[in-house]
């Protein structure tokens, strides 16, 4: 009996301790301003005044009317099309080649130096995404940056002063390529830790019965890695709804006639800028149901599949 | 590396059969594999190369002659970047709040997951989603009101409101993280020490927690590539320069944008921003790779 009070006192101390108390922060710090922003969009709040004017849905049908924030929109959603198709694109080529790229016959492999390009390609997503954003603003310098430096050198004149980030045809595609940029290591990184789960037997039997890296890779590793991918569009897609960093430090204004503006950069000026704190709140709600909107299709489309995924952010739990 | 050998299988009899003298295809696939792999290798380390480039030339190297190697190599741009453009005060807040909220992150994350992989209480599964729910919400809906959060609680601009931040915000993936290695550790081993008198506490600390060695470090080091790399977090809520950290003073930089900028100071900063986590990728390469893969595909 008493041992048994004892260890009930033992188990409801470590239960509080354990994990009452870290809840609370996470409650106080994560939780609730979720909560709370929900609510702060329903009022005009200036975040400086005392009272918070309520106005129920007005926020939202400014929003509505609002020309900037509807170009922000559709940018964002442009980022959540084109950054996952060309990221996931080129990181799976690349995860096929470095594991069952190399030679038709003989064993199952991937290309000579795999560990070498695969330690190469991670490299970028340990990079600061500001400095990542730095470095490449200043690569895609008119005069002095490297990437008009090295298209001149190779004999294409018409790129002496061509400025990247400020034309409206190209600052949204050269914006999504250092994200690119970024990116495609971390998700070829997973990738291949998929195809590594494919069974070692499976592979050597298809190779047996005259398979080549072609057909290995459309009619084992596609379809076997079909989930992973699903799972990983789940992760980039939530990330590019988020992104804030690359585009900031490439075009903090926006980029020309805000060709590079996303819903992120017009939450974060109007809430410091502007100080108009009840709309960024309606407009991070708004952020967050095209988030719950995507992640939902996504998983009633993987459901459909039937191969179901948790979403687990990657990005080293703070993003 | 073995895959050199050329000789031709006996026939096709064998299990795995060896590989034969490469044909023209074999060949011309194996020319195009490597030049997509090399050209994309040269993507990602040419910039960087002359980000280091760069950051030894004066700004009027830069762009007199952007690709020159600079005149004479010296440290200057380094200097200037550590003591005028607030780089060396920056690094210090920066290891201060990203080892304080490593450390926290840890403690209280594993902490958690072990309460939640092992006990089973009133709540639990709610408890759960909440945690999970934290992952999935965009972080920019929390942000905005955790402002006047963090300013109610007097902790706005300092550096123990950013470590505590940090740690909150870091503390659903490490809990996420962990479960999954606290409920494979078997559970004999923790009635056995119950039975020997040991209390849960101590269970805790002394076996479990050294059980999921592994998995603790490789959360350590995803959450310290993570931190030390973040940005938005810092940017809303560490308004005083004084404690500003790394990121901070690059996107300053970045806003200054303009003939004023010291450019030479400005590449010196961003390598000094990246050499600590490419020391920790280099070193650990494999684990970090691993722990990916590991934590985020379910």
């Amino acid at each position: 009996m008493l041992r048994r009070r004892r260890l009930d006192l033992d188990r409801a101390s470590l239960l509080i301790v354990f994990l009452l108390l870290p809840f609370s922060l996470y409650a106080v710090m994560v939780l609730w301003p979720f909560v709370q922003a929900v609510s702060y969009s329903l009022t005009s709040w200036s975040g400086f005044s005392p009272d918070k004017p309520f106005i129920g849905l007005d926020n939202y049908t400014e929003l509505l009317g609002d020309e900037t924030f509807r170009t922000a929109v559709r940018n964002s959603l442009v980022l959540l099309v084109v950054l996952p198709i060309v990221t996931l694109g080129i990181a799976f080529a690349f995860a096929v080649l470095v594991t069952v790229g190399g030679p038709s016959a003989g064993g199952v492999r991937g290309v000579r130096g795999s560990a070498f390009y695969r330690v190469v390609s991670f490299f970028p997503y340990v990079i600061p995404a500001i400095v990542v954003g730095l470095v490449w603003a200043q690569a895609y310098d008119p005069n002095s940056g490297l990437l008009n430096g090295v298209l001149t050198n190779a004999g294409l004149d018409q790129f002496e002063a061509y400025a990247w980030l400020g034309e409206k045809r190209t600052a949204m595609a050269a914006t999504i390529g250092v994200a690119v940029w970024g990116m495609v290591g971390f998700y070829m990184v997973l990738f291949i830790a998929a195809i590594q789960g494919i069974d070692r037997e499976v592979l050597e039997a298809a190779r047996l019965d005259g398979a080549g890296r072609v057909r290995i890779s459309r009619s084992i590793v596609a379809p076997y890695l079909a989930g992973s991918v699903r799972a990983a569009y789940i992760y980039i897609g939530i990330f590019a709804l988020d992104c804030f960093v690359y585009v900031q430090a490439l075009n903090s204004t926006g980029g020309p006639d805000n060709s590079t503006l996303v819903i992120t950069q017009q939450i974060y000026t109007t809430a410091f800028t502007k100080g108009d704190f009840g709309k960024a709140c309606a407009m991070g709600v708004v952020l967050a149901l095209l988030t719950f909107a995507f992640v939902g299709i996504l998983q009633l489309v993987s459901r459909i599949r039937s191969r179901g995924t948790t979403p687990v952010t990657p990005m080293g739990g703070v993003r | 590396m073995s895959q050199t050998t050329m000789t031709r299988p006996a026939g096709e009899t064998r299990r795995v059969p060896r590989r034969p003298a490469a044909g023209s295809g074999d060949r011309r696939a194996a020319v195009a594999s490597h030049t997509v792999l090399s050209v994309w290798s040269l993507v990602v380390l040419v910039p960087l190369l002359w980000t280091v480039l760069q950051s030894f030339k004066t700004s009027a190297e830069i762009f007199e002659s952007p690709f020159a190697l600079p005149s004479r190599w010296s440290f200057d741009n380094y200097v200037s970047a550590w003591t005028t453009a607030g780089i060396g005060s920056y690094f210090l807040n920066t290891v201060i709040v990203v080892g304080c909220a490593l450390f926290l992150t840890m403690l209280l994350g594993s902490m958690s997951a072990y309460a939640l992989a092992r006990f089973d209480f009133p709540g639990r599964a709610v408890v759960r989603q909440l945690i999970l729910a934290g992952l999935t919400f965009p972080i920019f809906l929390a942000v905005v009101p955790l402002f006047f959060v963090l300013q109610g609680m007097g902790l706005l601009g300092t550096l123990p409101g950013l470590i505590l931040t940090y740690t909150a915000f870091a503390y659903p993936f490490t809990v996420f993280f962990l479960i999954a290695y606290f409920e494979e550790l078997p559970g004999e081993i923790a009635e056995a020490a119950a039975i020997d008198g040991a209390s849960e506490w101590r269970t805790f600390f002394q076996i479990m927690l050294p059980m999921a060695r592994p998995g603790m470090a490789s959360v350590a080091i995803l959450n310290f590539v993570g931190l030390w790399n973040q940005f938005l977090l810092p940017l809303v809520l560490n308004t005083d320069q004084t404690k500003w950290v790394l990121t901070q003073g690059m996107a300053a930089f970045a806003s200054s944008a303009g003939y004023s900028v010291d450019f030479g100071a400005l590449f010196a900063g961003a390598v000094m921003t990246i050499v600590p986590v490419l020391v920790v990728y280099v070193v650990f390469q494999r684990r970090l790779q691993g722990s990916v893969a590991q934590g985020s595909l379910k």
